[in-house]
């Protein structure tokens, strides 16, 4: 394939640009669902092309095609430098790109057991239909399973002589089970909402043992029709690592995308509350918070070798004892406040633009616990596993739903309580965490659904988290 | 004169490919194959320049077959050489042969005549980047000492749908759309924005400098902002509000498959909204922009969901509707899991301008535009969001001062409920929401629920 983007990256040079790469990316996908022991989607996907990048003056242009061919490759470098030129009718300053070291190189993820060629697509549905009929039979009218898999290959080259290959394998599951009261739903899901998944086979799917969950949640979703209504007040909050990790990806790893910061995404996914003459000295939140971009964690699913403008993974500190000091930045980006790329820039596909993506943007564990939060509060709410999420366009204001809390009183957890809800401004309530769950308590939560970008792209990302303990949040909004 | 795909080049390089993986396919099963070939451009701008130009070749094909026993398996390439379909076809059977049948499936749709639809526009399917950076050009120049962002898009597709059983339905379809926002800085606050759009079927329609002078008037106009007490106002909801909210009955609610399994918000033949709410799918509609059939190969046609407040109807695809015991109605987007969705959703215009709105509003707002939008619970629709894009305080019938961005927290249906629809605007128009594009006025409504300030 390297002769595909070697001639592509010689189409765009020939047109004019002075900048070129391309990249060939070939996915296999699957994702399979069932509900109620019947497997009621199967998709398999297998999607091929070329992306090309021109830059000429201070324009790119972007082609793609989905032609695997040396002359369509050219033609389609050909094309990008076209574009470029007519991005030069409403044209801004120069672009100057972050140096990048030549590479070639050669880089895979580790994975036991290949979720596509090692495991019969029988025993994949089979254990959606299984774990859905558990669910199931233990009364819940709707069961819900399924799982996604992809199997990337890319080959990337750039007018500076970067070669790199890389091939990820992703996978995860998800169950849920939800129960019709009068008037409302209550869903309970595992691992979380979106599931679990990360940079590794099939082995994560059997880790995390959906069938020995499914009873749980399905008794859980059951009790959570008649339990009480999360009261609302002001409170102290203690979230769980899968909603930490919800609260992570949507208050800190937007709101530090530079290419946010500078405005680049104003008119759809929004801008940034961060100001770039704030870094390194504005709070964040409390000495507790610790926050870092490591896209080389193994099996997390923001990790990779090199990102798609040839930067090698890093990690990256992005809040250090509450004070803001990184961003995700790329190659034209990071220059425009004095950095280097920090290796994030990624895209969906071939089709696709790359662009600044989350990579594992997580908190760092602290020397709590789950239960020694809970044993330390005398007032106060637990939630966990996200429900809903929506934060303004400068990630500030943000209001977030779990599936399910139970109330603290004097140290014990209580009853539990139904439709739970907080709110906050992000500074204030980074500012409030006051305890932080510890090393055995840290899980690398995957999403695969973050959407940023026009046209849309839907990217992998990882959050590290812990449980953590929040003070005076006002919870129970509806 | 009407399109003849037997003519058209890309439409019989579709059928050629369609058949050929039906050939492939032979005898081992049912199967139905569509195959999508077009352009995809954008050109998008921020801090008033392009900064990312684009255009993706699309060229795919999706194959879903059925054994006699009804196992089913869907695959989709975009690697069209004949190892690529090879692959395709080998793929899907033996997934289809590992899976377990599913006992719903109701076999492939039959042969129907299609309405004739024309959402077609030469010009728009041929738009060159400058084209596209015209329309940006003029966006910006009409407020050059404001920051402008958004993008200008064209978008072409030629389809083809064939199947086993002798469905053999092709169609083109062309999008341009230009959605912006011009930022004016505040003097002692954050800076303000104000939001235009313009979706066509065709890229002439795209008048740049109209859509970017609304946009300067709210992005000025909403300078300075005064914050206001949390709580419940009546509201004028301009179209793109209106679009963002029409998406949650849309998908969850009139969804036939969520009916049946009881998370909708549906009970038909009761009046749940305001008598003067009509809302419908019609993709034969000449103002829409999809195709005269569904992903199933089911004709399109007007399906009532709503006529004068009362619920009458549901969007099915052919598993859905089998199981409630109707006739699917071409809603099908290709995904047995998730049900029938209302692609080309209309909600009726009313004779009312959007300055008469405004004009019978004692003490109110008005909104441009919500933001992420997400709901709580599909069955009391209650959903939370932001305003965004200009949020303006209306008193005794006039706008008199912008207003800080809000958090809201509103079930829709019950916002749209009998009593509370208070106008409706003679200004429908497409635009594009995150379930695709809906054809929607403005509205006012004596009442919505914003349960916290910008600053928390």
């Amino acid at each position: 394939m390297f002769d595909l983007v070697t001639a592509a990256v010689e189409g765009a040079l020939a047109a004019g640009a002075s900048y070129a790469d391309a990249r060939v990316m070939i996915v296999r996908y699957e994702s399979m669902s069932a509900k109620n022991r019947v497997v009621e989607g199967l998709t398999q996907t297998e999607t091929a092309g070329i992306g090309v990048r021109a830059l000429i003056g201070s324009s790119w242009g972007f082609q793609s095609t989905p032609e695997l061919s040396p002359v369509a490759a050219r033609r389609a470098g050909e094309r990008a430098a076209e574009v470029a030129r007519a991005s030069a009718r409403v044209s801004g300053g120069p672009v100057h790109l972050s140096p990048t070291p030549v590479v070639q190189d050669s880089w895979s993820n580790a994975y036991e057991v290949h979720p596509l060629d090692d495991v019969s697509i029988g025993e994949r549905a089979d254990l959606l239909v299984s774990v859905t009929g558990a669910i199931a039979d233990a009364g819940i009218p709707l069961a819900q399973a399924s799982h996604q898999i992809w199997d990337t290959q890319k080959w990337f080259a750039s007018s500076e002589g970067s070669r790199i290959d890389q091939h990820l394998v992703e996978c995860g599951a998800v169950i849920d089970a939800t129960a019709l009261g009068d008037g409302e739903t209550q869903r309970r899901s595992y691992p979380g909402v979106r599931g679990q998944y990360g940079t590794r086979g099939w082995e994560l799917v059997r880790e995390i043992d959906l069938l020995g969950h499914a009873p749980r949640i399905a008794e859980e979703a059951k009790a959570l029709l008649s339990a009480p209504q999360c009261p609302e007040k002001t409170t102290t909050l203690i979230l769980g690592s899968e909603q930490m990790a919800l609260q992570i990806h949507e208050s800190v790893g937007h709101a530090i995308e530079l290419d946010r910061i500078l405005g680049w995404e104003a008119a759809f996914a929004g801008t940034s509350w961060l100001d770039p003459v704030q870094l390194g000295s504005l709070r964040y939140g409390s000495d507790l918070m610790n926050i870092t971009a490591d896209a080389t964690l193994p099996g997390a699913l923001g990790s990779f070798g090199y990102d798609d403008e040839g930067v090698p993974a890093q990690a990256v500190d992005i809040v250090k004892e509450g004070t803001w000091v990184g961003v995700l930045s790329g190659r034209d980006s990071a220059p425009l406040v004095g950095l280097s790329s920090g290796g994030m820039v990624r895209a969906d596909g071939a089709a696709s633009l790359p662009m600044v993506r989350m990579t594992n943007v997580g908190l760092l564990p602290g020397d709590s616990s789950l239960d020694e939060m809970i044993a330390a509060t005398e007032d106060g709410i637990y939630m966990d596993t996200n429900r809903s999420w929506s934060i303004d366009d400068k990630r500030l204001n943000f209001q977030f739903g779990c599936e399910i809390a139970w109330e603290i009183k004097d140290g014990q957890l209580g009853q539990m309580l139904r439709n739970p809800t907080y709110t906050g401004i992000g500074p204030k309530f980074w500012a409030s965490m006051d305890m932080v769950g510890g090393p055995d308590e840290w899980v690398f939560w995957g999403t695969a659904n973050c959407g940023k970008g026009q046209p849309i792209q839907v990217g992998h990302t990882g959050h590290p988290s812990v449980p953590a303990r929040f003070t005076d949040v006002r919870v129970g909004v509806r | 004169m009407g399109w003849d795909p037997s003519t058209d080049a890309t439409a019989t390089k579709g059928f050629a490919i369609a058949d050929q993986i039906l050939d492939l396919v032979g005898g081992r099963a049912e199967a139905l194959v569509t195959c999508g070939q077009g352009l995809n451009a954008l050109t998008r701008f921020a801090n008033s320049r392009i900064h990312q130009n684009m255009a993706s070749d699309d060229d795919h094909v999706r194959l879903r077959v059925v054994t006699a026993d009804g196992r089913i398996a869907q695959a989709t390439t975009t690697r069209l050489d004949q190892d690529g379909l090879e692959r395709l076809v080998e793929g899907a059977v033996e997934a289809a042969r590992l899976c377990p049948p599913d006992p719903d499936y109701p076999g492939l749709a039959p042969c129907s005549s299609l309405a004739h639809v024309d959402h077609f526009d030469l010009e728009t399917a041929a738009a060159s980047p400058d084209a596209r950076a015209e329309v940006v050009a003029n966006f910006v120049s009409t407020a050059p000492d404001l920051e402008s962002a958004g993008y200008c898009s064209t978008d072409s597709d030629t389809h083809v749908l064939v199947s086993t059983n002798g469905l053999r339905y092709a169609s083109h379809s062309t999008m341009a759309q230009v959605d912006a926002i011009h930022r004016a800085a505040g003097v002692d606050s954050p800076p303000t924005d104000g939001y235009g759009q313009i979706t066509s079927q065709r890229l002439s329609d795209l008048d740049g400098r109209r859509v970017g002078q609304v946009a300067e008037q709210k992005a000025t106009g909403g300078a300075n902002p005064i914050e206001l007490e949390p709580g419940s106002y009546e509201v004028v909801l301009e179209p793109k509000a209106v679009a963002s909210l029409l998406l949650f009955p849309a998908w969850l609610g009139f969804n036939g498959k969520a009916y049946a399994e009881g998370t909708s918000f549906v009970h038909l033949g009761e009046q749940q909204m305001d008598e003067r709410i009509d809302i419908w799918d019609d993709g034969t509609d000449a103002r829409s922009l999809g195709r005269p059939y569904d992903a199933e190969g089911t004709p399109k046609q007007r399906l009532d969901l709503v006529r004068s407040g009362v619920s009458v109807g549901l969007t099915h695809d052919r598993r859905s509707a089998c199981l409630a015991g109707v006739d699917p109605n071409g809603c099908s987007v290709g995904q047995d899991a998730f049900g029938g969705y209302p692609g080309d959703l209309f909600l009726a215009a009313g004779d009312e301008t959007l300055e008469d709105l405004i004009g019978g509003v004692e003490r109110g707002l008005l909104v441009t535009d919500f933001w992420y939008n997400r709901i709580l619970d599909p069955k009391t629709q209650v959903v939370t969001g932001l305003t965004r894009n200009g949020l303006f305080l209306i008193e005794r019938g006039a706008i008199t001062q912008p207003v800080q961005n809000f958090r809201y927290t509103q079930s829709v249906v019950g916002a749209l409920s009998p009593g509370h629809v208070l106008g409706i605007g003679n200004d429908a128009q497409l635009v594009s929401n995150e379930g695709g594009v809906v054809h929607v006025p403005s509205l006012r409504l004596a009442g919505w629920a914003f349960t916290g300030g910008a600053s928390g």
